[in-house]
């Protein structure tokens, strides 16, 4: 197919409104690669604070993608193959955080594992402490990030349709064979897609954390945490950190729609 | 789907545009108005524990100065200082630290000499019933105890750790945040044992939490500095709002939320 400049029916205004808008987008982030110290760029951000805070962050981010992936498989699959009253609900329900403000999710969290939650007192009782724990970081960020997970996986499933399953269980297929053999490899690039956005999110995670789970080098200062506080002392630092995680950002973008995009 | 891209972007850039256009057509100047009183608006920005106090002093000034609108922007100095930095359209300044005031002074920023009109220490904030038992500055070395300070890069953390250099009692908190507010969120919903915030803090949070005083808190004094800023258009009003703060009216005010004199 040839790749032309059309307009393709759209009025011209539409098109400059449009161009706007991307600026709205494009300008704030160029503008932040020119306030960036170049010189002293890479001191800035292997400084031992910033390299404890990428550490953290990436370490949980993992943890908490790894934990997405756990509990999101079968949330997708009950959502896109199933069907039970209340359905719709539990959709909407889980897929909250997506538009839930981050600091009203980190509230919400320590009213259920803080140290007087509705879960996190009993928990106290066993001996167990989560807030200001990394643990507390992972809860936060697999909050926020599961939804991005669940809903581009039922997307895929929807998609590939039940067929090549109802093949395979009436081959003599057993439901987990079918789950393992036919309906994961199928699809695995939404899985991918999902898994990638939630470690995005995860990775972006602050209000919810700085909320829920405190602020200590090493233990629940993440890199955006760290920014927020260099920002006070060392605005330079922070906008080296900012750029590290514009530049994970891209590269997240990159992978999961770059690829249709050039096919 | 490249249909409905095009017009979320367009939506998005509609929502842009009318952001921009909102806000300089807040002048309403072609009513006739038969008063000759000047509408004026005189921008402060002040430290986020000045807030209490000074949206008494705003009004009290709209009050003594018909016409007069006082708009007030609070957040962490640092914050404000950068905003200041940046352009933002400041008349007054009031910090909560003489090192943000000096950042402006320095870049010749401020109009004359900044002047002190009140200072703050640092108090144990404790859940109410203090569960804990925290009596004492050292109290808060306990093991069981969970504490959290604020973090040395903001004023309430620098004066907390002036506090540990003097004591010698160096202190494992669970947490340093960057702002007053979080150290307090987290005494008054009790996921910490205690925190160690300004005095004006304990008393604003009423209720919710205790205060314990240590003597070794008179280590450690933010001094609050106010400033008119040079590029302000309305400088005899901010001048006029400074001395407000300073004088009589304005210190009572300050004194009744917890405030010392500088």
């Amino acid at each position: 197919m040839q790749q032309r400049s059309t307009l393709g029916g759209i009025p011209a205004w539409v098109a400059v409104v449009a161009a706007v808008g991307a600026l709205l987008i494009i300008v704030p982030i160029v503008s932040l690669a020119t306030r960036v110290d170049w010189p002293n760029f890479g001191a800035l951000v292997t400084s031992p604070s910033s390299l404890a805070a990428l550490a953290l962050s990436l370490r949980t981010s993992v943890a908490s993608t790894a934990l997405c992936i756990l509990l999101g498989v079968p949330l997708a699959l009950v959502l896109a193959r199933t069907s039970f009253p209340g359905k719709r609900i539990l959709r909407a329900l889980i897929l909250l955080p997506l538009v839930l403000p981050p600091v009203v999710g980190g509230i919400a969290l320590l009213a259920a594992f803080g140290r007087r939650g509705l879960l996190g007192s009993s928990l106290e009782t066993l001996g167990v402490s989560i807030a200001f724990s990394t643990v507390a970081v992972v809860l936060a960020q697999t909050f926020v990030a599961l939804p991005f997970l669940v809903l581009s996986l039922e997307a895929a499933l929807r998609a590939a349709g039940s067929r090549y399953e109802a093949v395979a269980s009436t081959l003599g297929a057993s439901p987990s064979t079918v789950f393992r053999r036919v309906t994961l490899p199928l699809v695995l690039p939404g899985l991918v897609t999902g898994a990638v956005l939630a470690f995005a999110r995860a990775l972006g995670e602050f209000g919810a954390t700085l909320t829920f789970a405190g602020s200590l080098e090493g233990v629940t200062r993440t890199l955006p945490l760290e920014i927020y506080l260099q920002r006070e002392t060392d605005p330079d630092a922070a906008v080296a950190l900012a750029l590290v995680l514009v530049v994970v950002a891209v590269i997240v973008m990159v992978v999961t729609y770059g690829r249709r995009e050039i096919r | 789907m490249k249909k409905a891209v095009l017009a979320s972007l367009a939506l998005v850039g509609a929502i842009g545009m009318l952001a921009g256009c909102a806000s300089p057509s807040t002048s309403s100047g072609n009513e006739p108005s038969p008063t000759p009183v000047v509408e004026q608006t005189l921008t402060v920005f002040a430290a986020a524990s000045l807030k209490d106090t000074f949206t008494e002093l705003a009004s009290e000034f709209e009050k003594s100065h018909p016409g007069v609108t006082v708009s007030l922007n609070f957040a962490g100095s640092a914050d404000l200082v950068s905003q200041v930095t940046e352009g933002a359209p400041a008349d007054v300044v009031a910090f909560a630290d003489e090192k943000n005031m000096a950042k402006l002074s320095d870049a010749k920023l401020i109009d004359g000499t900044p002047e002190l009109f009140a200072s703050n220490t640092l108090e144990i904030a404790v859940p109410r019933g203090n569960p804990a038992g925290i009596t004492s500055f050292q109290d808060l070395t306990k093991p069981e105890a969970k504490v959290v300070i604020c973090a040395a890069q903001v004023p309430c953390g620098s004066a907390t750790v002036k506090i540990e250099q003097a004591t010698g009692i160096t202190l494992t908190p669970v947490s340093e945040e960057s702002a007053v507010t979080d150290v307090l969120g987290k005494v008054s919903s009790g996921e910490a044992d205690a925190g160690l915030v300004y005095v004006t803090d304990v008393k604003a949070a009423g209720e919710a939490v205790d205060g314990v005083t240590f003597p070794e808190a008179s280590g450690a004094v933010n001094k609050y500095p106010i400033g008119v800023v040079k590029a302000s258009t309305l400088p005899d009003l901010a001048a006029e709002f400074a001395k407000l703060v300073t004088g009589a009216d304005g210190q009572k005010i300050l004194a009744a939320a917890g405030f010392a004199k500088p």
